[in-house]
């Protein structure tokens, strides 16, 4: 692996940059009228995807890492993870607006009576407070222990991601389960390394950059 | 004199439309002509259609959005495949057996299903279960029609129908997650309702292939997936017969599934659904607006329970 590569500031930027085009397309197919017949189902699903694929790309980091044999991965973690936020907040915007129109009374009903609904809030309200400890200073003011175990619910908050996408299709599993299925093998291989740790040390969460 | 849908290339995209439609309106001036076709029914111009009272005169949704938005799970459960994949389906020639508890049963081909009762154009809201809704020009006439002529007997109790399967033509069936052939199913008197249509186009043509070519049924104050596409049989019962999505999932769909905003799918409200091309969502009507002329039909049922 390119270890320069991986170290230098310009490709910080390119990931960036790739990480807003779900977004930018988004953009511009709304702009061309090119979002299909229901454009706020295509913006839904568009959105709510790209935050699942955030979150397990944001899980994948550590597992890379030792597979490549690549430490520096660790760099991006904090920033695919904040993207998984941000595609999340736009889900949640869509739903809030464009499906309910600010109806909070019925926004709760919701949540209460639909487990699909219930999942997709808990998987985006777990988000949340790892956004917003996501800084060094925030690491420093809670302590690296406590700090990793509160980020530890991005476990859940990816399971409950999934569970709110299978509950949502019909009948046609085949999508859903593929998520599932990649979500179980990174959770795997973490189980697998805390039974028998990997010789390479620094491969854990003790650092947060 | 053939015309061949599916090349690859649409006419449309090499023949300016007006072109295109007057050529066929010359070819498709009589039923008798489309006796000529050879694998496809899609896109053959009617004439002289009846309108109808039953008719809405709410905006139509756009002939693109109808026809390129679909569930039509045989072809693949995403919105957009059925249009791409049901291309090449071949629906000529095509038969539909009408039997069971009938007098008269009997094999119809298509030409003869089409001069059976003078066309109607019939625009009809269509209500899906999953929230959206569109307003469409059908084409087609009462099912009553052809019940008729079969002459029901007295322990015609059902109407059971069953879409065409045919897994070579249709490979994304596999990964659909409910059971082909599709069937569906109606009590009689809902059946020989006059709103109740045997349809055969939409927009003054022939059904596209991802709209149930060649012949499908409409059903308008029930959702969507009553209103079963590419009909191959219909079968007159004394039972209340096997459906797809009730037997699939039957906490979630009934065999009755008449449209009503106050019994909510157990995993979405249907209280409100968004009709194709508008922002704001509207309120879903009992029985989809068609209150008046159905709400006899289930008087003293509970429709909580017979959902």
């Amino acid at each position: 692996m390119g270890h320069a590569v991986l170290r230098s500031r310009w490709l910080k930027a390119v990931v960036f940059a790739a990480a807003l085009l779900p977004f930018a397309s988004l953009l511009w197919r709304a702009w061309r009228l090119e979002l299909g017949a229901n454009p706020i189902e295509t913006v839904t699903r568009a959105t709510g995807i790209w935050t699942l694929r955030f979150l397990l790309i944001t899980l994948a980091v550590t597992p890379l890492r030792g597979i490549l044999g690549a430490p520096d991965l660790i760099r991006f973690r904090r920033m695919l993870g904040l993207f998984a936020f941000f595609y999340g907040c736009l889900h949640l915007m869509t739903y809030v607006w464009f499906d309910k129109f600010f109806d909070w009374r019925d926004m709760l009903a919701d949540v209460g009576k639909r487990p699909f609904i219930a999942a997709g809030a808990a998987a985006f309200f777990a988000m949340a407070p790892l956004a917003a400890t996501s800084t060094r200073r925030w690491v420093g003011r809670l302590g690296g222990k406590r700090w990793r175990r509160l980020h530890r619910l991005i476990y859940f908050s990816a399971a409950a991601g999934v569970a709110h996408y299978f509950w949502l299709v019909k009948s046609d599993i085949r999508s859903p389960a593929l998520y599932g299925v990649i979500l179980a093998m990174l959770l795997l291989y973490r189980l697998a390394s805390a039974v028998r740790p990997p010789s390479r040390s620094n491969l854990g969460m003790d650092q947060t950059s | 004199m053939l015309i061949r849908i599916g090349s690859g290339i649409r006419s449309s995209e090499i023949t300016p439309k007006g072109a295109y439609l007057n050529r066929r309106r010359l070819l498709a001036g009589a039923a008798g002509m489309l006796m000529a076709h050879d694998r496809a029914t899609a896109g053959v111009k009617f004439d002289g259609l009846k309108r109808s009272p039953f008719s809405t005169t709410e905006k139509l949704t756009p002939y693109k959005d109808v026809t390129q938005y679909n569930n039509f799970y045989e072809f693949g459960t995403q919105k957009d495949e059925p249009a791409r994949l049901a291309k090449n389906f071949v629906t000529s020639p095509w038969q539909v057996a009408v039997e069971g508890e009938a007098g008269k049963p009997k094999v119809f081909d298509y030409e003869d299903l089409l001069k059976l009762a003078p066309l109607e154009e019939r625009i009809y809201r269509m209500r899906c279960v999953e929230g959206w809704s569109i307003v469409v020009p059908w084409v087609g006439y009462p099912l009553s029609e052809l019940l008729k002529r079969v002459e029901p007997g007295s322990k015609a109790k059902f109407v059971s129908f069953q879409s065409y399967y045919n897994a070579k033509q249709m490979p994304q069936a596999r990964f659909a997650g409910i059971p082909f052939p599709y069937v569906e199913g109606l009590r009689m008197d809902e059946a020989m309702h006059p709103l109740t249509i045997l349809c055969f186009g939409l927009y003054g043509e022939t059904l596209p292939n991802q709209n149930g070519a060649p012949v499908r049924l409409v059903v308008p104050w029930k959702y969507g997936f009553k209103s079963i596409k590419s009909i191959a049989r219909i079968r007159l019962v004394e039972k209340q017969p096997r459906t797809t999505w009730s037997e699939a999932n039957p906490r979630e769909y009934g065999f009755y599934s008449n449209v009503n905003p106050k019994v909510d799918h157990p995993r979405w409200s249907q209280a409100k659904e968004r009709r194709l091309g508008e922002f704001f969502k509207r309120d879903t009507l009992m029985f989809n607006g068609y209150e008046e002329q159905v709400a006899g039909l289930y008087a003293g049922m509970d429709l909580r329970k017979y959902y």
